[in-house]
């Protein structure tokens, strides 16, 4: 019988079966961000088991908060600095180097075809888009992580999406999965892996791919998956060329972990998306999405683009086509935060902050920023934002206000007209 | 083993997520006491009263999906400094489940109609779990009883035995 990726995955690291339904993984990357990770350290120290497993297989960034904003998270960075210093943690990035983890680390290199992934935090799930078995744990998981380089998981069961059709102009990677968010709720993958399939996902970019993966949690997904291909390849090809002799025979060896064509799967789900219209959503929860049309006219106080869905180089230079030669509208705050020192970088390079500028935008260092209302860009009790992110749960952004999530394309539309309208119009 | 018995607190919702458990303006804190006071701050549920209905109330029960969204364990962490050990519902998030036992603490899993039976015991309800018999023993104040069966998986219920994941990891692995 044929074997999903991820049960491959599973059992190229099987460490344990503690009972039948469950399994626990030697785990290749343990990710970690000054949130989750300073309280796990202290419990770690405080039970004398202040060790870990393996200081190259540990990678940590200060990323939710950064610059810290007051002594409490001042503190956060310097639990998490001591600590990786005192474990010879080489890979640690701090002001200067830092940027929203699900950006950075695949940057790096560090994510790969066929690795177990762990993360204190629960959008890791976007690191399946290399291949890899990627979720997000609570601080206990990463605890154990950290200390031991396991993980205990229920075996996986997988829903195949497969996404066939042409993309739309105006529709991007974040449109179809706030779509397939709508049709499967935010329960539809609970305890499943999904697995993103079809010539539209073989079509995307990396980042694309990572946008996908990035929200299958908001359908209560274990992680996303995309199958290794070229594409895989050629965007690591700079932290693999030692290892393979030409990106073709990267791209064959990758296949090993594909999916076989007579694995079993326990939902399936296809969709056509050429008809799909750019997607937003209206209430409080991610699978609350129509059509932007529905939502013509809903004005907006601030717009943010950014984060680990959408604050990648493609998805500014989407917002920039927009942006470009036109003003936000006065009534409009506009925050962009670029996920990396790298993409910010390539902005400058291309233009793109210089547009962004010019058209009236705030211009952050790269960081979680006003996501999860922690540092910057909280919104006041009434006010509405128009969203590049992951979530819109009530008061996420601040308390009493709104968020509606939606691509950078709408975001950059909504910026320049002072309401959620359809990008296409200005395209 | 911790406490998996005493009054319980209704949660008439589906989908109810960490981020209304513990808001994140809370993550700055190195200690879980400090969450102690800002339990369920940000519940969306008409009627309800966190600073009024959570005092006294050991054992939550609901509906849904409950902590969906972020997988922070200081929405675990909170409960446990509250002296709430158990969480009783229609179906959880797989990171909250997983973070509940992880902390040696019960996240339990019953059909729909079970969970209506509890509910429709009233506000007024205490609740014990025998996780030797696996059943939950429900009576209300008015001496009605209820007994209802429910499954453990086993792994789970090691690391409730061990008092959780470290303890159990750091044993055998």
């Amino acid at each position: 019988m044929g074997k999903t990726i991820a049960e491959k995955i599973f059992a190229a690291h099987l460490r344990d079966t503690p009972s039948p339904a469950n399994v626990v993984l030697d785990i290749d990357v343990v990710l970690c961000h000054e949130i989750t990770t300073p309280i796990a350290i202290n419990d770690l120290v405080a039970k004398n088991l202040d060790r870990v497993f393996d200081p190259d297989k540990i990678k940590a960034v200060i990323d939710h908060v950064t610059p810290a904003k007051d002594s409490k998270t001042a503190t956060q960075g310097l639990i998490l600095r001591d600590w990786a210093r005192r474990h010879n943690i080489k890979d640690f990035f701090d002001i200067g180097s830092n940027g929203v983890c699900h950006a950075l680390f695949p940057e790096k290199g560090f994510i790969r075809p066929g690795y177990t992934v762990i993360m204190g935090d629960s959008h890791t799930c976007t690191h399946g888009a290399f291949g890899a078995f990627a979720a997000g744990v609570g601080t206990t998981d990463l605890e154990v992580g950290i200390l031991k380089g396991v993980c205990s998981f229920r075996e996986p069961k997988t829903m195949k999406v497969t996404i066939a059709g042409n993309l739309p102009d105006a529709v991007s990677a974040k449109d179809v999965i706030l779509n397939i968010i709508k049709q499967i709720s935010v329960n539809g993958a609970t305890d499943m892996i999904m697995e993103f399939n079809g010539s539209v996902v073989e079509q995307m970019s990396m980042e694309s791919r990572m946008t996908l993966c990035n929200m299958a949690i908001e359908a209560g997904a274990t992680s996303g998956i995309c199958m290794p291909d070229r594409v895989t390849a050629e965007y690591l090809w700079p932290f693999i060329q030692d290892s393979y002799a030409t990106i073709d025979e990267a791209t064959q060896d990758f296949k090993k972990w594909h999916s076989d064509s007579d694995a079993t799967y326990a939902k399936e789900l296809k969709i056509d998306i050429s008809n799909l219209t750019p997607q937003v959503t209206y209430g409080y929860k991610p699978d609350e999405v129509k059509d932007i049309i529905e939502m013509e006219g809903t004005p907006v106080d601030q717009v943010y683009i950014g984060s680990c869905t959408n604050g990648r180089i493609e998805d500014l230079r989407q917002a920039a086509r927009i942006l470009a030669n036109r003003k936000i509208a006065p009534t409009v705050r506009g925050i962009l935060s670029p996920a990396t020192p790298a993409v910010y970088s390539k902005a400058m390079e291309e233009g793109i902050i210089k547009i962004f500028m010019e058209a009236g935008f705030c211009v952050t260092n790269p960081t979680c920023g006003a996501c999860l209302g922690m540092s910057n860009g909280v919104l006041a009790e009434g006010e509405v934002c128009a969203s590049t992110t992951n979530r819109n749960f009530n008061g996420r952004m601040g308390k009493g206000g709104m968020v509606h999530l939606l691509s950078p394309l709408s975001a950059a539309a909504a910026a320049v007209a002072g309401y959620i309208t359809d990008p296409g119009k200005y395209i | 083993m911790k406490n998996f018995s005493g009054q319980a607190l209704f949660l008439d919702r589906n989908d109810i997520n960490t981020d209304e458990i513990i808001p994140a303006k809370y993550l700055t804190e190195n200690t879980k006491e400090a969450l102690k006071p800002h339990i369920l701050e940000d519940l969306h549920l008409e009627g309800f009263d966190a600073g009024k209905d959570i005092a006294g109330k050991n054992i939550i029960v609901t509906k849904s999906n409950f902590g969906c969204g972020s997988s922070r364990e200081h929405a675990v962490w909170v409960f446990e400094v509250n002296n709430i050990n158990v969480v009783i519902a229609e179906s959880f998030a797989r990171i909250f489940r997983q973070n509940m036992f992880n902390c040696g603490m019960l996240a339990i899993e019953l059909p729909k109609d079970d969970i209506d039976t509890i509910f429709s015991l009233g506000k007024d309800t205490a609740i014990r779990v025998d996780l030797e018999q696996n059943l939950i023993m429900v009576e209300n104040s008015q001496g009605e009883k209820k007994v209802i069966p429910f499954g453990l998986n086993p792994f789970d219920r090691e690391l409730v035995l061990a008092g959780g994941w470290l303890q159990y990891a750091d044993q055998k692995y």
